[in-house]
């Protein structure tokens, strides 16, 4: 029962992380998907955080007032990773409205009928810059 | 939170997932705030939560607010990813339990930078030291990283403006 409870921060952890990856695999909507990819983020941050707490500790500023310290180093790589992730968020959104805008739609598997038939594409493909669907 | 997500993965208005990620990066910033990371959760709350937020809905804005029934049925998917989640539940019995003074991430690197850090940088903020200071090319990295994406996002919907105007 101990060892259920000291684990069972990983658990929920792990619940997020996999359903981020249930969205981004079971989903063909593709800025559904990103949301998925952004939850499957969140879940590892979460991961990399929890085992820096100490119970009874403070966060790492240090004062006169307090002797135990949460561990500093997880926190300092993770305000990297949420700015790194935000950048690729926007980039892969940037790519969604491209794509939008060559094949009218969103949908996954539309996008790869399209692909394979070209000739009833809703909006004239431009053959110049034909952004590969399975690019996404 | 898991309920958000939940709720998140059945819903096929985009316009409520969207606003449902909102909700669960909140309730992931109040998660950090509990486990002693203030910086973390600020940025999570500003970045996460706004920026983020704002961009899909941006997104949204010029695509369609509906999910269309997904062509397969999820059953694979979600047999791949329960496998995947008890691998994981196996693999969390060799990890040291939840605030274990003892574990090595408390004992290896964290004791000398909160020992020497505020003396030798002049920042009583640990996290701020590291990032600024120790690590500050990481971050100088970081930003490069930013900038990139920024230059990515420009030439890709930048050509679509120049492709319209060639339209017309």
């Amino acid at each position: 029962m101990t060892s259920f409870l000291a684990h069972y921060d990983y658990w929920v952890m792990i619940f997020l992380a996999m359903s981020g990856l249930f969205i981004v695999i079971s989903r063909g909507n593709l800025i559904k998907k990103l949301v998925g990819l952004a939850i499957l983020q969140t879940s590892v941050y979460l991961l990399y955080l929890a085992p820096g707490k100490l119970v009874g500790g403070t966060a790492p500023i240090v004062d006169a007032a307090f002797t135990v310290y949460s561990n500093p180093l997880p926190q300092v790589l993770i305000l990297t990773a949420i700015v790194v992730g935000v950048a690729t968020l926007a980039l892969g959104l940037a790519l969604v409205v491209r794509i939008r805008e060559e094949y009218g739609t969103i949908e996954e598997d539309e996008i790869l009928h399209l692909d394979a038939d070209p000739a009833d594409a809703a909006v004239p493909a431009d053959p110049a810059n034909n952004t590969p669907a399975s690019q996404r | 939170m898991m309920v958000a997500v939940v709720a998140l993965t059945r819903s096929r208005n985009l316009f409520a997932v969207i606003v449902l990620f909102g909700l669960y990066s909140f309730l992931t910033a109040t998660v950090m705030v509990a486990l002693d990371a203030v910086d973390v959760a600020m940025t999570e709350a500003a970045v996460g939560a706004g920026i983020s937020t704002v961009l899909l809905l941006g997104a949204l804005h010029l695509c369609n607010s509906e999910e269309e029934k997904p062509a397969h049925k999820p059953w694979l998917p979600l047999l791949v990813t329960i496998g995947t989640g008890l691998v994981l539940v196996y693999g969390t019995w060799d990890l040291p339990a939840f605030s274990d003074p003892v574990a090595p991430i408390h004992t290896h690197v964290a004791p000398r930078y909160l020992e020497q850090g505020p003396r030798e940088t002049g920042v009583p903020n640990v996290v701020t030291a590291v990032l600024a200071s120790y690590r500050g090319f990481d971050t100088l990295g970081e930003t490069m990283v930013v900038f990139t994406a920024g230059i990515g996002i420009i030439a890709l919907l930048s050509r679509r403006r120049y492709v319209r105007r060639g339209k017309q």
